[in-house]
């Protein structure tokens, strides 16, 4: 009698934010959701992650800014984005109006930076999160990335965690040796919870000229090509660390996703899926749904972090 | 304007040369909304390879629910498509970016290079239906051979335009670059619409600032979304600011464009 059977519960939280589903968009492959009206019900999404916001607007990187490498591609935008005051008068209008959660991908080149950015988007209606990308150059410690030095990341994580009552997920950057001491040293600094993996730095040549494809020579991959290694992190993280994991890197299809949940992450973002299949969240958040009744799961929840190791 | 994702089947394609080729897709819904100078995204394949859509102009939409695209093969992406048959599908996302603007009381130039003429039918084609009474449509077509624009030029003539062609080759009309006879028409021109070679572009473009003759460009850049999502698509602006291709474009002023840098 399939026309009886209950839909499974797809409702998934961290700490006490609740989410429709963990289906979430990723920071800078959604644009400021807006984009993607005519091609996503955005009310069915668990989340939109908006792009990266600092405090002032930022330009970016001269172009080409992106380019293709097999089953995945290069950017180097730059971290282009409106600026905080305009994020909250242009675009947060837009994003109030949809019934998914709203998380604020927030960056700065200090830690200062950080906290001032967080303090701004407290209080404004709508915002639901704040998700700190650490993945950004410290310009005061020579421009080294805050999500590569974990005394950094946890400095970053304290001083946003200390300016507002928002929940922080702090984003990590895989391009380190040890993932798992940079989860723990955020999830000492007071995260609530944790979104990896950004992009792995990667490089392309165009043999013919023999200059660097990208003008910022190099730049973060993405898509399904860095898959396997988001979910060895992922899984690796899950496993060690307290607070619950968002799962990030190639996802394009529900399987994926639900790989993702059993190797421990509470929610997922699709990112570079939205470019070349625009209704992949959609697609994903079906597919999920598919699966639990196949597995003859009753809720999401129980297959979260349930990957079965030999003996 | 709405913007659809459609599953287009492929009614004909048609070579027109080594190279280029037309696609005609079955996309009513896309085609219902498409103006001249907007643009689709194609997936081209089912596989993870070559992963992103690739952008196109729209090349003619007749009224009948088709959308032709007027696509030359480069690499991966344009040969998978110019391998699709009759009956096979693409997955389009559109009508995407800004198209052309046009004033149907004034003498119109319209410069085209390679597959950069793309674009241009549709603009005639609907000045055309839109404004009988506009016959001044001046056509300046460039290609690398004969082969690549031999139809074409009819095409344009056949709806009533007048074509200058000019090959690299000089297999047909003038030998040489396009901008010659477009810059010896150019007095008796009041507006001015492109698409082609950066190089090109900015000839023109530079040429008509220098007769004061408004220009209308039609921009290309590398795009992994086509929607305004990625960032991806900039081009310098002659401000400092940068612009984006997809969503600021693909059809600019050229006066907003830094040529030279
Ligand atoms: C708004 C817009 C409209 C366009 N309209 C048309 C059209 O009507 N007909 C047509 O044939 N082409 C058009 N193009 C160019 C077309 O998108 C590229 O030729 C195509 O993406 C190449 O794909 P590929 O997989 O075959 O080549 P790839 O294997 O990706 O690349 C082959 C070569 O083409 C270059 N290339 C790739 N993408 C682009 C690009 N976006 N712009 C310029 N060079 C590129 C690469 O650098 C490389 O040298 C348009 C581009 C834009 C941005
Ligand atoms: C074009 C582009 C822009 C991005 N911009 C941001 C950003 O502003 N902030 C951020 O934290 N991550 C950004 N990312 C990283 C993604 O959110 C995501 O972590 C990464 O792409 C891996 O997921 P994917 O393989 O599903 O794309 C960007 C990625 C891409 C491709
Ligand atoms: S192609 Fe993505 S913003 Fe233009």
């Amino acid at each position: 009698m399939d026309s009886l059977k209950v839909a499974p519960d797809l409702r998934v939280s961290i700490g006490d934010l609740s989410f429709a589903n963990p289906v979430m968009t990723a920071s800078g492959t959604f644009g400021y959701a807006k984009e993607f009206n005519d091609f996503v019900q955005l009310d069915r999404l668990g989340a939109v992650a908006v792009k990266g916001i600092s405090l002032e607007p930022r330009a970016g990187n001269p172009p080409p800014r992106v380019v293709e490498t097999p089953a995945g591609m290069l950017n180097a935008i730059g971290l282009e984005n409106v600026g905080v005051a305009r994020f909250i008068s242009d675009k947060m209008p837009f994003l109030r109006g949809c019934k998914c959660r709203v998380i604020v991908n927030i960056l700065g080149d200090s830690i200062e930076e950080y906290a001032r950015l967080s303090e701004k988007l407290t209080g404004v209606a709508g915002i639901d999160g704040l998700e700190v990308n650490i993945s950004c150059p410290n310009v005061k410690k020579g421009g080294v990335a805050f999500g590569t030095v974990p005394e950094m990341a946890q400095a970053v994580t304290k001083s946003v965690k200390g300016a507002t009552d928002l929940p922080v997920i702090v984003k990590l950057s895989p391009n380190v040796s040890d993932i798992v001491a940079m989860a723990q040293a955020v999830a000492d600094g007071g995260a609530d919870a944790l979104s990896l993996i950004n992009t792995l730095i990667g490089m392309a040549i165009d043999t013919k000229t023999r200059t660097p494809k990208l003008a910022n020579i190099i730049g973060g991959l993405s898509g399904p090509a860095v898959k396997p290694v988001a979910l060895r992190m992922v899984w690796q993280v899950a496993s060690n660390v307290s607070i619950p994991v968002i799962g990030i890197g190639g996802i394009g299809t529900a399987e994926d996703a639900v790989e993702f949940l059993i190797a421990g992450a509470t929610a997922i973002q699709v990112g570079t899926a939205n470019f070349y299949n625009p209704g992949a969240t959609e697609a994903i958040i079906d597919g999920i749904s598919d699966y639990l009744v196949e597995q003859g799961q009753a809720s999401v929840r129980d297959i979260i972090g349930s990957l079965k190791v030999g003996n | 304007m709405p913007q659809f994702q459609e599953k287009s089947i492929v009614v004909t394609s048609e070579r027109l040369s080594e190279s280029y080729f037309r696609l005609v897709l079955e996309s009513p819904r896309i085609a219902a909304q498409a103006q001249p100078g907007q643009f689709v995204m194609a997936a081209c394949g089912s596989t993870l390879d070559p992963l992103l859509r690739r952008p196109f102009s729209i090349h003619r939409c007749l009224g009948d629910g088709t959308l032709h695209l007027l696509i030359k093969i480069v690499g991966k992406g344009t040969k998978l498509l110019a391998d699709l048959e009759p009956g096979e599908s693409c997955d389009l996302l559109g009508p995407l970016g800004k198209g052309f603007t046009l004033d149907p009381d004034k003498v119109s130039g319209l410069v085209g290079g390679g597959v950069g003429i793309a674009p241009l039918l549709f603009l005639v084609e609907q000045t055309n239906a839109r404004y009988p009474q506009h016959q001044a449509l001046h056509v300046f077509l460039g290609g690398q051979t004969g082969d690549d624009i031999r139809q074409l030029g009819q095409e344009f003539e056949q709806i009533g335009a007048s074509v200058s062609l000019a090959t690299d080759d000089g297999s047909l009309g003038m030998q040489g670059l396009v901008t010659q006879p477009f810059e010896e028409a150019l007095g008796t021109l009041q507006q001015v619409f492109v698409c082609g070679p950066m190089a090109m572009m900015a000839a023109t473009a530079t040429l008509c600032q220098q007769a004061n003759v408004p220009c209308q460009v039609s921009l290309e850049s590398h795009m992994a979304c086509g929607l305004g999502a990625c960032l991806g698509c900039t081009v310098h602006g002659a401000d400092g600011n940068y612009r984006h291709v997809c969503k600021h474009g693909p059809v600019l002023p050229a006066e907003e464009i830094a040529w030279i840098r």
